[in-house]
């Protein structure tokens, strides 16, 4: 990303923040992210030096972790939830729906850039199965028409 | 004069459109001139009747759900008219399955205001703290430890024996720790509490606190509960601001603060040691015991760490006493559970009542069978790490021990029911996948063992004749055996309970017959 560069200031000054704070990393990383869409690569070294860790420390602290990101993701970010309750509930049938719909397999990003695709384990909305996040709204009952419906406005609104 | 009106505010209740009625509530109220008074609060955690709309009556409240916005003006009308609605309830309080629920830990569930201080302390809050202040840590301990609490989080450990030893300890810092990444599929307890009853677990952890002698204190909140992120945070500056948090908890002269950490999607970050790596801003990587959290927990000091409902069960054990609490349960399972009915059931929901009732009650009593009406295949208890339960043993009673003693384990309290369409041999699948997705790679017979789960489930389904069937049967029990006693953590070590029970319980899944799984 060669403009990750732009970044820098914004991330210097998330660090300024927190890296007086014990176990500071994950607060950062989370900052950064919620900003700027995604970790830049540039902003390894930075938090490396600020935190007085190796990058190959926070290198391996951001791909741990399933909801960090190293590049931009798509406009809207659709999470599934293919965990036990769903599953029980036609999660699977609603999985085969997306790939179909967005061409995608269960992780990425669709052509026209307008959804990235994740799977998540348990919304919490057990009770009302299946359920998906969508740009961190959750919706449950789903039914196939429902997700249609999601998907529609998802790429009207481009 | 209209009455007051209560909505739940609760993310599930919004994920089924509980925002959307109270829009529309607001404008139609506006357009035909009515006052309104509505108000948002927690979630009765009747699941399946949200959005549930509450009505101020002289016999207590009345209930209408489930609704949706295009119901609102028929039911404003109704309330107008004091005529009959279609999707009336009655009074909320006396629906069989709220009435028949022992609701101690959920007393306030869908009464009160989640930040509401005064709804809080109009209803009980608070009690428990002042009587620790006055009691002091010593006696604190004690009453946790004759209540027989035991850690709810799915281990079960006697929560007493964990106060006394971290304030048996001494350090220039101790820490309370709550575990609130609440990640088995079947669970929302926790959610629910967080976002309903916020001052319930602040309350639990300031008791905590001034009894081990901690100082401050850490929420890791999974970042899949937005909701309960923000309202505790709400929660903590209010609380701070009187008088409960800071230099000065409740006129104790002790020290106690804290704050909200959220996780990052790893799964194993539910696992306590792991949480601790992850607090301190590492990978979260499980730790060998012994040293026990107790001893040499965050940032190596003494640390209690307990799952949300282990700490927000204190504030009540202190108001009303060990006996209180003692008095409901069976065995060494003493108190109330809060159990949640999940997936394919009819009355999704939370279900309070103290240990003991049996699966049974529990599914088709409650549950009202499954949702889509077809027949009954299984039951999942304790998340993804629960053994599938057939209906011939649902009359087991909801106790530790006795699911323990049918290689089962109540975890967190959460049931996952499926009915005769869902495939047994795909979840076992799914549990090892699961768990090498989620593995934090540092044992290996969880780190290779789920991978290599996969890869022999998937021969089993392909091998073309029962010879060939029977040998991955044979190393597929094996390697269930070998993660079970060499892991270093629960995920590794029972992964086995959902894959031996499905294979156990459901052999023509696996294309077995009854007698070849059974060897």
């Amino acid at each position: 990303m060669p403009d990750d560069e732009l970044h820098l200031p914004l991330v210097n000054s998330l660090l300024e923040r927190h890296k007086g704070a014990p176990g500071a990393l994950l607060p950062i990383l989370h900052d950064i992210q919620e900003r700027i869409g995604y970790i830049p690569d540039a902003a390894v070294p930075e938090i490396a030096h600020a935190l007085n860790q190796s990058q190959a420390e926070v290198r391996g602290v951001i791909s741990f972790y399933h909801d960090f990101r190293t590049a931009p993701p798509a406009r809207h970010i659709l999470r599934l939830c293919r965990a036990e309750s769903c599953k029980s509930r036609g999660a699977e049938q609603l999985a085969a729906q997306l790939r179909e719909r967005l061409q995608l397999d269960d992780h990425g990003s669709s052509a026209d850039g307008s959804i990235s695709l994740r799977p998540v384990y348990c919304l919490g909305a057990c009770a009302c199965s299946p359920a998906l996040e969508l740009d961190g709204r959750v919706h449950a009952r789903l039914s196939a028409e429902r997700l249609d419906a999601l998907l529609d406005a998802c790429r009207e609104d481009a | 004069m209209m009455p007051t009106l209560y909505l739940p505010t609760d993310s599930l209740a919004r994920a089924v459109g509980a925002d959307e009625v109270s829009t529309a509530l607001i404008t139609q109220a506006r357009e035909r001139n009515l006052p309104l008074e509505l108000q948002r609060t927690s979630s009765r955690g009747l699941y399946w009747l949200e959005p549930l709309l509450e009505v101020d009556s002289p016999q207590g409240r009345i209930g209408f759900g489930p609704l949706t916005a295009a119901d609102v003006p028929s039911v404003l009308e109704a309330l107008h008219s004091s005529t009959e609605h279609p999707l009336s309830l009655g009074l909320v309080e006396e629906l069989p399955y709220l009435k028949t629920q022992q609701r101690l830990l959920f007393a306030r569930a869908g009464i009160t205001r989640p930040l509401s201080l005064d709804d809080y302390r109009a209803h009980g809050g608070f009690e428990g703290l002042a009587r620790a202040v006055a009691i002091g840590g010593e006696q604190t301990a004690t009453a946790v430890f004759d209540s027989g609490l035991r850690g709810r989080g799915g281990a079960a450990f006697p929560a007493g024996i964990k106060w006394r030893t971290v304030r048996g300890t001494q350090a220039a810092q101790k820490y309370i720790v709550c575990n609130a990444d609440e990640g088995d599929s079947g669970t929302f307890a926790d959610r629910m509490l967080m976002e309903g009853d916020p001052f319930l677990l602040i309350e639990g952890m300031a008791i905590a606190g001034l009894c081990t002698g901690a100082t401050y204190g850490y929420i890791y909140v999974r970042s899949e509960y937005p909701d309960a992120v923000t309202t505790l945070r709400n929660a903590l500056e209010i609380a701070r601001s009187n008088g409960y948090l800071g230099a000065n908890v409740g006129g104790s002269g002790q020290a106690f603060d804290m704050e909200v950490r959220v996780g990052a999607g790893a799964y194993i970050c539910g696992e306590e040691t792991a949480l601790l790596d992850s607090l301190e801003g590492k990978r979260g990587v499980v730790r060998a015991k012994p040293p026990i959290p107790a001893l040499q927990g965050l940032f190596g000091r003494p640390t209690l760490v307990h799952n949300v409902l282990t700490l927000a069960s204190v504030p009540l054990i202190l108001a009303k006493g060990a006996q209180f609490y003692r008095d409901y349960g069976m065995g060494r399972s003493l108190g109330t559970m809060p159990f949640q009915l999940a997936g394919n059931v009819r009355h999704g929901g939370l279900v309070e009542r103290a240990f003991g009732l049996t699966l049974r009650e529990l599914v088709e009593g409650y549950g009202g069978g499954t949702a889509s009406g077809r027949p009954l295949k299984a039951a999942q208890v304790g998340g993804p790490l629960g053994a599938w339960v057939p209906p011939a043993q649902f009359d087991t009673p909801l106790d530790y021990e006795a699911f323990a003693a049918m290689g089962a384990m109540l975890g967190h309290g959460g049931v996952v029911v499926a009915d005769d369409t869902l495939d047994m041999a795909h979840m076992a699948r799914f549990a090892m996948a699961f768990c090498a997705e989620e593995s934090c790679g540092k044992c290996t017979p969880c780190r290779i063992g789920s991978t290599r789960g996969v890869e022999v489930i998937d021969r089993l389904l392909a091998a073309p004749d029962q010879a060939g069937r029977d040998q991955q049967v044979i190393i597929l029990k094996d390697l269930c055996d070998t993660m079970q006693y060499g892991s270093l953590c629960a995920l590794g070590g029972m992964v086995s309970f959902p894959v031996a029970s499905a294979l156990k319980y459901f052999p023509a899944d696996f294309g077995l017959q009854p007698s070849e799984a059974e060897q």
